[in-house]
C-alpha cells in the first residue's frame, strides 16, 4: 500500500507490456499485444488506446491494473519485471486507473473514499484531517475543485470524476489509466478535463487514454495504439494520424463518417408531448413540464449529459414510467399512461436504452426475441395459443438476412450475440412492424462502428419513409449526424431547441451544462 | 394497575433481556454492513449457549464457559464465511442451513452429554458498593451480571470501530460497493471473513449470556427465535449500533412487560411479544427513509470481473 507521505511516491519513466495474452472462455480477448508508455526528459506521455467495443482495450488495461491476470506476456517498469496479483500491487507501483463506471462508494464522503485502502498515519484510526489538507493541495495545483466532506451520492458525474482524479493523484499514481473518461462530460467540461491531463503530463505523469472517440484522441494524445479483435493494428504518432485513417484501422475497412442526409420535409405531427412530468427512480422529479413535437419524416434529437432526464423521457413516452402530469399524443390518440400494448397498436416502436434489460430476454433465442410482441398473433400462433414454429423460423431467417444479423442460427440464445447484432435484432423487430413513431434511446451505445453505421443508415431510411423519429442520445456526434432539430435537456427540462443547421457546438455545450 | 406493571424490576429485566439481542444484533451489524446477511445467527447462538453451558457444567468455571462460547461462535462464523464468501452460496438459504444445523446439533449434544434438565451456577450478579444500594436506580442499573455491562459497553465500541477506524471504513465500503473497494486495493473477501467471524463470535456470546448468565439452564431450542429477531433488529436499527441498541431495548421492554403482566394475573399469549419485533420492524421498514443506509451489496457475493 502506498504511504500517504508524498516524498515516497513512486516514479515511472517507462512501462512496457510485451506479448500480452488474455483468454476468456471461448474468446481470445487480448492476443499477443505490445504496448508502452514512456516519459522523455521529464515530460510524460499521453498514449491513446483506440478501438471498438470488444477490441480488448479495457481488458489490456485491467491486466495492467491487476484486475485480470494475463495468460501470457510480461510487464516491465523501468526495466524491472512487474508481477501483478491484485490492484494493490499495481497501486503500490504507482499505477492508477479511473474506470468507466466510477469506483466510488456513494454513501461515503469524498475524504472517506480517498482514505479507503490507504495506510493511515494514525495506525488503525482514520486520519481524515490529513486527507483533507492533501486534497486541498492537489485541488489547488490541478484546479480540481472538490469538497472533501460531501457524500459522493450528492455529486454530479463531472464532480465524481474530479474526485477520481484527485484520488489517483493522492495515491501517487505515476501512470494513470483513464477508461473512456469523457463519456460523462459536456464539451465544455471535456476542455477543462483535457487541460488537467496536459498539466499532469507536463509534470511527468504517464497517461493511458482509452477511447473510441476519434476527435478526442486526436486532440489529447501524443501517440495512438489501435486495437482490433484483441490484436494491435499499429502504434502511430498522433501527428501522423487523421480521423479517416484511424477509423479504417479500427474497423478494418473504409468507413463512412458522414451521411447523405436529404433535406427534411416534415409532414403531419405524429408525436406530441405537452407539459409532461414524471418521477425518477429515486422518487424525485425526473421530468418537469417537457413539451415537444415530432413530425412525420423528421428526426428530432434530444441531447444532454447523462442523467438529465433522457432515461425518464424515453420510458415515459414508451409507457414504462407513469406520467404524473401533462399529456402524450401519438398518431392523434391520447396515449398518456397507456400500456405498451396500446402504444404498439398506435404505431409506436421503441428501441430501449438498456437493451439487455428492456430490449431482449437474455436467455431466449433469436427467434423468440424477434416475436416478443407478436407471439400471440395469428401469423405466429394458431388461435393465439399454439405456436407455429415453422413460420416463426422462416420469419426469423428473413429478418436475419434483411438486417444483416450475424448469428449461428435462429435458435442461438441472444446473450451470445455481440451488442451490435442484438441491436440490429431489436431494430428488425421494431421496424418490421412499420411504425409511424419511433423512439430510439441510445441506439448505438456500446455498438461497434460497423453496426453503428448500419443502424444510422436504417434510421435515415425510416425518416425517408415518413416515420417520426425521436432520437435520444448522449453521443453528440450521433445527434448532429442524424437530427433535423436538436433539443437540449438539462435537469429534467428542455432548455433549448434549434434546427440542425443553426447548431453552434459551443453554445450547445453551454446549454448541456445548464447555461440558459 | 399502572404501578403494578411499570415496576423497577420490569426496567431491570428490560436491561437483562436486552443483553442477548445486543450481542447478536451488533455482531450481525458488522456482517450486514460488509454485505453478508448472516441469517443463521439463531443456530450459532444455540451452539454458543450449549458450549458455554456444558463447559460450566463440566468445569464449574464461567470464564472457561464464556471462552468456549466465543470459540464455538467464531468457528461457526468461519463456517458461515466459507459458505457465503468463498463458496458464494445464496445467503438466505445457507443461513437457514446454519440455523437448522445449530438447532439439531445443540439438541443432540445436550441429549448425549447431559440428558436431563439441570441448572448451573452462572455469572453472579455484581455487587457494586455504593451504587447497587441506591433505591430504584440501583435495582435498575447496578444489579446485573458482568455480561449485561459488557453488552452495553459493546455498543459505543462497535460504533467507534465502524465510523472511526480504517477497518470500519473498509467494512462500509465493501458493503456498499465491493467493486470500488477491490479497485482501491481492499481485500473484499478478507474483510467479509472478519466481519462474519465477528458476528459468529458475538452470537456465541449472546448464546452464553442466555445459558450461563440470564437463565442458567439449557434446553432444546433455548433461544426460540431470538436470533431471528436480532437479524430483524439490524434492519430496524438502520445498520447502526445505536439504532440496534434502541431496538433491543424496545423489544426486551415489550418482553419484560409481557412477563410482568402475566405474573400479575393478566394473561396475554407470549406469542404476541415474539411477534411484536417483526410487526414493528415491518412497519419501521415501510416508513423508513429510502436513503443510502442499507448496504447495497447486502446478500450479493463478490467476484472480481463480474
Amino acid at each position: 500500500m502506498p504511504d500517504t507521505l508524498p516524498t515516497q511516491q513512486p516514479h515511472i519513466s517507462q512501462l512496457h507490456m510485451r506479448g500480452m495474452v488474455k483468454r476468456f472462455p471461448g474468446v481470445l480477448a487480448v492476443n499477443n499485444v505490445d504496448f508502452s508508455v514512456e516519459a522523455v526528459n521529464g515530460r510524460g506521455e499521453i498514449h491513446a488506446l483506440l478501438g471498438e467495443n470488444g477490441a480488448g482495450k479495457s481488458t489490456l488495461m485491467k491486466i495492467l491494473y491487476g484486475l485480470y491476470r494475463a495468460d501470457g506476456g510480461s510487464i516491465h517498469v523501468d526495466e524491472s519485471l512487474l508481477t501483478l496479483r491484485s490492484p494493490q500491487d499495481a497501486i503500490g507501483r504507482g499505477i492508477g486507473m479511473i474506470h468507466q463506471h466510477f469506483m466510488l462508494v456513494p454513501s461515503l464522503t469524498v475524504a472517506e473514499n480517498i482514505a479507503l485502502g490507504m495506510k493511515s498515519t494514525r495506525g488503525a484510526l482514520l486520519d481524515l484531517n490529513r486527507v483533507r489538507s492533501r486534497v486541498a493541495e492537489l485541488s489547488e495545483r490541478y484546479h480540481l475543485r472538490v469538497d472533501p466532506d460531501v457524500p459522493i451520492w450528492q455529486l454530479a458525474v463531472g464532480e465524481q470524476q474530479r474526485v477520481e482524479i484527485v484520488r489517483a493523484l493522492y495515491k501517487g499514481a505515476a501512470l494513470l489509466i483513464l477508461d473512456e473518461p469523457t463519456a460523462v462530460l459536456t464539451p465544455g467540461e471535456v476542455d477543462d478535463f483535457f487541460r488537467v491531463l496536459r498539466q499532469m503530463r507536463d509534470d511527468g505523469h504517464l497517461l493511458v487514454f482509452i477511447s473510441h472517440k476519434l476527435h478526442e484522441v486526436l486532440a489529447i494524445s501524443d501517440r495512438i495504439t489501435v486495437l482490433r479483435d484483441g490484436q494491435r493494428v499499429d502504434t502511430i504518432p498522433t501527428s501522423a494520424a487523421s480521423k479517416l485513417v484511424l477509423a479504417q484501422m479500427m474497423v478494418g475497412r473504409p468507413v463512412v463518417l458522414e451521411y447523405d442526409r436529404p433535406p427534411c420535409t416534415p409532414g403531419a405531427e405524429k408525436l406530441r408531448l405537452e407539459k409532461v412530468n414524471a418521477l425518477n427512480d429515486r422518487g424525485a422529479k425526473g421530468l418537469s413540464d417537457v413539451s415537444l413535437t415530432v413530425c412525420a419524416g423528421e428526426i428530432v434529437g434530444v441531447a444532454g449529459v447523462s442523467g438529465n432526464g433522457q432515461h425518464e423521457l424515453a420510458q415515459t413516452i414508451a409507457g414504462l414510467r407513469p406520467c404524473i402530469g401533462g399529456s402524450i399524443t401519438a398518431n392523434g390518440q391520447n396515449i398518456t399512461n397507456k400500456s405498451p400494448r396500446v402504444l404498439h397498436h398506435c404505431g409506436m416502436a421503441y428501441i430501449p436504452e438498456e437493451r439487455m434489460i428492456d430490449g431482449v430476454i437474455k436467455d431466449f433465442s433469436v427467434a423468440e426475441n424477434l416475436i416478443l410482441h407478436d407471439h400471440a398473433r395469428p401469423q405466429y400462433a394458431r388461435g393465439g395459443l399454439f405456436m407455429r414454429f415453422r413460420r416463426i423460423t422462416a420469419a426469423s431467417q428473413q429478418a436475419i438476412r434483411d438486417y444483416e444479423i450475424k448469428t449461428p442460427g435462429t435458435e442461438t440464445p441472444i446473450k451470445s450475440l455481440s451488442g451490435g447484432n442484438i441491436q440490429k435484432l431489436i431494430l428488425a423487430r421494431e421496424l418490421g412492424r412499420k411504425p409511424q413513431v419511433l423512439i430510439a434511446a441510445q441506439p448505438t451505445r456500446g455498438v461497434d462502428i460497423g453496426a453503428t453505421e448500419y443502424i444510422h443508415q436504417r434510421l435515415l431510411e425510416e425518416r425517408a419513409k415518413g416515420t417520426a423519429i425521436l432520437l435520444i442520445s448522449e453521443d453528440l456526434d450521433e445527434i448532429l449526424a442524424l437530427s433535423d432539430r436538436v433539443i437540449v435537456m438539462y435537469e429534467g427540462r428542455i432548455i433549448g431547441e434549434m434546427p440542425r443547421e443553426n447548431v453552434d457546438i459551443r453554445q450547445l455545450g453551454a446549454l448541456m451544462a445548464g447555461a440558459q | 394497575m399502572i404501578e403494578e406493571i411499570f415496576t423497577a424490576s420490569v426496567f431491570a429485566s428490560t436491561l437483562r433481556l436486552a443483553t442477548p439481542y445486543i450481542f447478536a444484533a451488533v455482531g450481525e451489524t458488522f456482517s450486514q454492513k460488509s454485505g453478508v446477511l448472516n441469517l443463521g445467527l439463531e443456530g450459532v447462538m444455540l451452539m454458543g449457549a450449549f458450549a458455554a453451558f456444558y463447559t460450566v457444567y463440566a468445569t464449574g468455571s464461567v470464564i472457561i464457559g464464556l471462552l468456549a462460547a466465543l470459540i464455538v461462535g467464531a468457528l461457526m462464523g468461519l463456517a458461515t464465511a466459507f459458505i457465503s464468501v468463498t463458496l458464494q452460496a445464496e445467503q438466505g438459504i445457507s443461513g437457514i442451513g446454519i440455523y437448522l444445523f445449530g438447532l439439531g446439533m445443540s439438541e443432540l449434544l445436550f441429549v448425549r452429554l447431559i440428558g436431563t434438565p439441570v441448572s448451573i451456577d452462572g455469572f453472579p450478579r455484581l455487587y457494586i458498593p455504593g451504587f447497587s444500594d441506591i433505591p430504584v436506580i440501583g435495582e435498575i442499573f447496578f444489579n446485573h451480571n458482568l455480561l449485561v455491562y459488557a453488552a452495553f459497553l459493546l455498543v459505543p465500541i462497535a460504533a467507534f470501530i465502524l465510523n472511526r477506524t480504517t477497518f470500519g471504513l473498509m467494512i462500509r465500503a465493501v458493503g456498499q460497493n465491493p467493486e470500488a473497494a477491490d479497485a482501491m486495493g481492499v481485500n473484499v473477501a478478507r474483510v467479509r471473513y472478519m466481519t462474519v467471524i465477528i458476528a459468529g463470535t458475538l452470537a456465541g456470546l449472546a448464546g452464553a449470556s442466555l445459558s450461563i448468565a440470564l437463565l442458567n439452564v439449557f434446553q432444546q431450542n433455548l433461544t426460540s427465535g431470538l436470533g431471528f429477531i436480532a437479524v430483524a433488529l439490524v434492519y430496524f436499527g438502520r445498520w447502526t449500533p445505536l439504532g440496534v441498541l434502541l431496538g433491543s431495548l424496545l423489544f426486551s421492554f415489550v418482553n419484560a412487560l409481557q412477563l410482568q403482566i402475566g405474573s400479575i394475573g393478566v394473561n396475554i399469549p407470549s406469542e404476541f411479544a415474539v411477534m411484536a419485533p417483526y410487526v414493528i420492524t415491518i412497519i419501521a421498514l415501510v416508513f423508513a427513509s429510502k436513503r443510502a443506509e442499507k448496504p447495497t451489496a447486502l446478500t450479493k457475493p463478490f467476484r472480481r470481473g463480474d
